[in-house]
């Protein structure tokens, strides 16, 4: 930079520099060389159930260990129908909940209660699995299982939706745990899109006589539409592949069917729980690692969406 | 005021009070605020209900025998010890890989990672991505990285999955904190003759240290609570283990072979740890939002 002759020092000095960079941008290759290794070391781990199945792994419902048959449909079913109810049940809360927080709670309340749902969206998930086995579980097969299945049972398309042996284990539970363990992320950045609403847009709405409603539903919404989808999409990221609280609610039986209160599996609890049994280079661990790397492709399209509808990090 | 002044008046005021499209929008409104006011109490209840289940099943079995005994066979007193030990060990050990490695990436992303450095933004969403991976695959990558040539399961692979767990976290949260930190210090430190290094390493860092450790301690608060990737890396064990080239018991693991044993006594080890393991993150958490308000 300098014209003058560089002094022996501030070579050492540059030297030193030249050597930081380096650092820096070899933990940022190695960052990289992580994603990277996960993603090849899945597909080399699924190739050989990929290749003995084909295409067939992904329609195939029979999960047979004995007959050595493995294939994709049950999991990936119950994987995508507890996200979908979680998503369902969640997405109101995390609204409502947001709305309160940045529209109507006074400062400190919201401060209080803002500060109870980062607690929340922190409870590791075994946890949530625990909580959901010992307190959703007999409340779903004493309560909401005998009362749908009394009301509903001839009901055109609710009857099959919503049969099954009041167990209390399954889909919708899954579903409704995983619905309380994402709705505090999705409230966390709904509020931050809700506070990046320009406050003129707000106090104008309010000064033309709107009600609080008006303004969320009709300037504020509209406003923020895309970062909210964003922020849906977060929530799904997680919901599709939370194992330790779904592995303990969800029953655990590798079948298809529409039934919601059926006992199922997902992928991540297939993983969890058939690993064990799974000698290394057998076709049961391939099969599993082929169900690891559809979800990997399937988190990280959801990443690739919500980060295009939120324009980039904020 | 005229007649039809007041008649005006008395009309726009009934309308206004009575029925009509205002009334429904009070309504509406009404309604509206009171289910979001409902869904955020849901929200709070559920979290006093776990904390609720939690200290209702777990309180008892807490004693000074849980955290000095190993685990050990149904009615033989165990108690959880070893496992608390394994997991402060393999958190510790993951946090002196994670912390390094994502600080370094995170410096190289604010400090050299303008708009035009695509490598920079390849590692930004690629860290995104690792941040919002589903951990057990984490567990799944780390098996066929460490376990499987090792031949055996052992606690530097459940470190090394939970350092990867970590680095994403402490990466995005250093480079928050240090585009926070002013152009004009990073001048002013240029202008005094200070190298690149130096001003990164004794200002920009130094200057954004609180929010660095911030992010430090919720990467330890996420590996605290993992369960999944350890299922497959570290798998657990019955017994004191220091030796990190052989099975070592963790926590979450212990709670989730506990929790669906048909042994009273384990059971109740399972919510004890739970309880354990809950007031830890939630009390890191708490530090945190308490530090960062100040």
């Amino acid at each position: 930079m300098s014209m003058a002759p560089v002094p022996r020092s501030s070579k050492r000095q540059l030297g030193l520099d030249v050597l930081f960079h380096a650092l820096f941008w070899a933990s940022a290759l190695l960052v990289l060389l992580i994603l990277g290794g996960l993603i090849v070391l899945m597909a080399t781990g699924g190739w050989k159930a990929l290749t003995t199945f084909g295409l067939s792994f992904f329609d195939q419902s029979a999960w047979n260990p004995v007959k050595d048959r493995y294939g994709a449909l049950a999991p990936l079913l119950g994987t995508v129908l507890s996200t979908v109810i979680a998503l369902l049940l969640a997405i109101p809360l995390a609204f409502g909940t947001a709305f309160w927080l940045t529209n109507i709670a006074s400062s400190r309340l919201a401060a209080i209660i803002g500060t109870a749902v980062q607690l929340l969206a922190a409870v590791p998930s075994i946890i949530f699995g625990m909580w959901g086995f010992f307190t959703i579980v007999p409340l779903v097969a004493r309560y909401v299982q005998p009362f749908v299945n009394h009301h509903f049972r001839h009901v055109f398309i609710l009857g099959p939706l919503l049969k099954g042996p009041p167990i209390g284990t399954g889909v919708m539970t899954s579903g409704i745990v995983l619905a309380v363990m994402i709705a505090p992320f999705i409230t966390a950045v709904m509020c931050d899109v809700f506070g990046a609403v320009p406050p003129m847009l707000r106090e104008s709405a309010y000064g033309l006589g709107a009600t609080r409603w008006e303004v969320m539903w009709k300037i504020i919404a509209p406003w923020s539409r895309n970062g909210m989808i964003g922020a849906i999409v977060l929530g799904m990221g997680r919901a599709l592949g939370e194992t330790m609280a779904v592995t303990f609610v969800i029953g655990n039986v590798t079948s298809v069917g529409w039934s919601l209160f059926a006992p199922r599996s997902t992928v991540a609890s297939l993983i969890a729980l058939q690993f064990p049994e799974s000698p290394a280079g057998s076709l049961r661990l391939s099969s599993l690692m082929a169900l690891g790397f559809t979800l990997m492709l399937l988190s990280c399209a959801s990443l690739v969406v919500a980060r295009c509808l939120r324009g980039g990090r904020q | 005021m005229s007649e039809t002044a007041q008649q005006m008046a008395r009309a726009t005021k009934q309308r206004w009070h009575q029925g009509g499209r205002a009334r429904r929008r009070q309504v509406l409104d009404r309604i509206a605020t009171g289910t979001s006011i409902a869904a955020g109490v849901f929200l709070v209840l559920v979290l006093l209900s776990i904390l609720w289940t939690l200290l209702s099943r777990g309180l008892a079995g807490i004693s000074w025998a849980t955290v000095t005994h190993s685990m050990g066979p149904p009615g033989s007193g165990g108690g959880l010890g070893n496992a608390i030990l394994g997991s402060i060990i393999q958190t510790g050990l993951a946090l002196a890989m994670a912390a390094p490695l994502g600080l370094f990436c995170g410096i190289y992303l604010s400090e050299y990672g303008g708009k035009h450095n695509h490598f920079a933004s390849v590692v930004r969403f690629v860290s995104d991505v690792l941040m919002s991976a589903p951990s057990i695959l984490i567990g799944l990558f780390i098996y066929q990285l460490v376990v499987v040539p090792w031949g055996h399961f052992s606690g530097f692979a459940g470190a090394v999955a939970l350092a990867v767990l970590a680095v994403p976290v402490i990466v995005r949260t250093t480079e928050d904190m240090l585009r926070l930190v002013p152009t004009s210090m990073r001048e002013a430190g240029a202008a005094l003759g200070a190298p690149r290094w130096r001003v990164i390493l004794s200002l920009c860092l130094r200057s954004a240290r609180q929010g660095v450790l911030t992010g430090i301690l919720l990467a330890v608060a996420r590996m605290g609570g993992e369960t999944a990737p350890l299922l497959f890396t570290s798998l657990g064990n019955q017994t004191w283990s220091l030796r990190l080239d052989k099975p070592m018991a963790s926590l979450p693991v212990a709670i989730y072979q506990y929790a669906g044993a048909s042994y009273d006594d384990w059971v109740q080890l399972a919510w004890a740890g739970a309880l354990l393991i809950t007031c830890g993150v939630l009390m890191i958490n708490i530090i945190v939002r308490l530090s960062a308000r100040r």
